[in-house]
């Protein structure tokens, strides 16, 4: 196991506590649209975050190759991406590499090498019935925890992770994400408080296509990461906003629950309120705190978490970070502050303020079932807060 | 950003002229400093608009001689913090307003024709605020009064969670879209946890397991719906509706929310 704590927690704390900007925008007919209106959007929140951090997640910016898996991997040492490509020659087929064209700006201080490769993975050497999905995943952890100073950051089909240490505005610069297109764009702005801001820690934090842009604080952060532990996740960061990733990771793609249940896992009803339930709903409530009680994410938190053909915004119970949801036509716009999403979009058809522990969930249209905007009922007749447009 | 006269350093602005800027990528700091600058030059009407996200707007107003006749008109959506410690003047948002409006104000008025966010009148010790629609979570959280500084908060809509947590003083009055003509919705939950002072009135239903272990329920006294009665005409004109509706009022169900004692908590640290 390489040792982490040099680059990124040298004080060795249990959690790190930040206070961000959080965006995201979902064309719900699946139309892309260049990163010009999310960079925007980002940067007029400038004062939640510090420079310290900035992220972007792009989901449809790799048409001509979505069949591969992108790595996007930064490299801080030539000498580990050596040794990383010969791991990658090793086990997977490489279809294509390329380092990510990037515009050095002065803001963006020592950066690392970053590169991409569309691969698929090698089955040769694995003796087991295993998916693509859980063979890539299992690499990937590899990497994070054996290579010294190679990092994956982006793992997904189709899509892509940018981030680094500078303001968003500045890390979209530095990658020219005006020029990307994409269906769904999350980003992330951070305000690091306990640990020093690095490459890795920025935000979004993402496995295979699953991505979570994060304001807050998870507090339980140890119980989450020891029960992620013993399905195999190794929390490599010491960053709270990973174990919501690979949380989502296990709920939602290994063990197959629908989006809604995940949340209501993190973020269920006090036991007073469920106390008052229906028997059904009450039920259904007190089954998952039994059996992923653990995976309860305590503390002050907003998030957005987006895969293919999904993005939802989410936050504590007792929303004790802001999230503001706006619909424009197709459009769904999810964000910290209101301001943020009129200045690219004044027009909007419908605005307001979710309840919180209920999530808004954007869903790409002509799915069956599956165009909903708000998921997650309210308990106990609670109302999302209409604001008006 | 642009203004509709040039004002030259040193001259007198007449606080009869509407002064308008436009915020079109101003950054706060800049907005604040500017409209400093010219309300110390005599202006008192401001029209601000292409607002989006500037925060903090009405706070650096401090020690401007009758800064309580300063009117700022806001167009689009200002930033969190409006009119923190805000010591006089008063402030009228077309739009929602965000987080943490009137942040530990001290006196002034603040009016928003649409929605406020969370953490509205956080530690406020004076003043008024008006608001057309709804309000997020933890409105009127530690609101405190003094002799004769009372604040007061009335909102138009309904508000959720954590309201008038800690509340040691003040009033809020809560008309749950009384003037749009419809029935009072459900009110949130954790109405006035720790609450030690101040009262919070609400029309519609209240449930015993909404509030909080330290709030009492009782209908309004006369005085009290004299006091309701005043701030709710004082509503109805800054938001331009028929006053004669607010007698109507009366007729509603209406519950008052106290503190059932002063100090809560006072036994449960003594030995």
């Amino acid at each position: 196991m390489k040792d982490l704590s040099r680059t990124n927690n040298p004080y060795n704390d249990e959690k790190v506590i930040s206070q961000c900007s959080i965006f995201g925008m979902m064309d719900t007919s699946g139309k892309l649209h260049s990163g010009k209106q999310v960079i925007t959007a980002i940067s007029n929140m400038h004062e939640r975050g510090n420079g310290l951090g900035g992220g972007f997640a792009i989901y449809g910016c790799y048409p001509e190759r979505a069949e591969d898996y992108a790595l996007h991997i930064m490299y801080h040492t030539r000498a580990s991406r050596d040794e990383t490509e010969v791991y990658l020659k090793r086990f997977f087929e490489i279809r294509h590499s390329e380092e990510i064209p990037t515009f050095p700006t002065p803001a963006i201080k020592n950066p690392p090498d970053v590169f991409r490769y569309f691969v698929q993975p090698k089955m040769e050497e694995v003796h087991e019935i295993i998916s693509d999905n859980d063979l890539v995943a299992r690499r990937v952890f590899k990497i994070n925890t054996s290579i010294d100073n190679a990092y994956v950051f982006s793992s997904g089909k189709d899509m892509g992770v940018f981030k680094g240490v500078g303001f968003p505005e500045q890390i979209a610069e530095f990658f020219g994400l005006e020029d990307y297109y994409g269906y769904i764009w999350t980003a992330h702005g951070r305000f690091p408080t306990n640990t020093q801001g690095w490459w890795g820690g920025a935000h979004p934090f993402s496995l295979l296509d699953w991505t979570v842009v994060h304001n807050g604080e998870i507090s339980s952060y140890g119980a989450n990461r020891r029960f992620l532990e013993m399905y195999g996740y190794v929390c490599t960061m010491h960053t709270d906003t990973e174990v919501v990733a690979y949380a989502v990771d296990l709920l939602a793609r290994k063990h197959e629950l629908p989006i809604e249940t995940v949340m209501d896992i993190f973020s269920p009803p006090v036991w007073e309120q469920i106390d008052r339930l229906e028997t059904q709903e009450r039920e259904y409530f007190e089954a998952l705190r039994k059996v992923y009680g653990p995976l309860l994410l305590n503390g002050p938190f907003a998030i957005i978490v987006a895969h293919h053909g999904e993005m939802v915004a989410h936050t504590d119970r007792i929303r004790l970070r802001p999230m503001v949801a706006g619909l424009s036509g197709d459009i769904v716009y999810t964000s910290s502050e209101e301001s943020s999403i009129r200045l690219i979009s004044p027009d909007l058809d419908r605005v307001w303020i979710p309840v919180g522990g209920h999530p808004v969930i954007a869903r790409l249209k002509g799915i069956p079932g599956h165009d909903i905007v708000e998921g997650g009922k309210p308990v106990g007749g609670a109302e999302p807060l209409e604001v008006g447009n | 950003m642009s203004l509709s006269t040039a004002v030259k350093e040193g001259d007198q602005i007449s606080p009869r002229q509407v002064i308008k800027l436009d915020a079109t990528g101003t950054y706060y700091k800049d907005l604040n400093r500017e409209i400093r600058s010219l309300a110390q030059a005599g202006a008192r009407k401001f029209e601000i608009h292409n607002v989006y996200g500037q925060r903090y707007l009405g706070t650096n107003l401090w020690g401007i001689k009758d800064r309580d006749k300063i009117r700022l008109k806001i167009f689009g959506t200002p930033g969190s913090d409006m009119g923190a410690f805000m010591d006089g003047p008063t402030l009228e948002v077309i739009g929602n307003a965000q987080d943490a409006t009137g942040n530990t104000m001290n006196c002034g008025r603040i009016i928003v024709h649409g929605s406020a966010g969370d953490v509205l009148g956080y530690g406020m010790r004076g003043g008024e605020i008006y608001v057309r629609g709804n309000v997020g979570y933890r409105v009127g959280i530690h609101m405190k009064e003094y002799m004769d500084k009372i604040p007061t908060v009335v909102i138009g809509g309904t508000m959720q969670d954590f309201f008038g947590e800690y509340m040691a003083g003040g009033r809020i009055i809560v008309l749950n879209k009384f003037f749009q003509g419809n029935p009072p919705i459900r009110q949130s939950y954790f109405i006035g946890t720790g609450m030690h002072g101040g009262s919070i009135y609400v029309r519609g239903d209240v449930e015993a397991h909404q509030i909080g272990a330290e709030v009492g329920i009782s209908e309004p006294t006369d005085d009290e719906w004299k006091i309701i009665e005043r701030y709710v005409a004082n509503f109805c004109s800054v938001f331009g509706l028929e006053k004669n509706q607010v007698k109507l009022l009366k007729r509603e169900k209406f519950w008052r929310l106290y503190a059932k004692s002063k100090r809560p908590y006072g036994r449960l640290y003594a030995y």
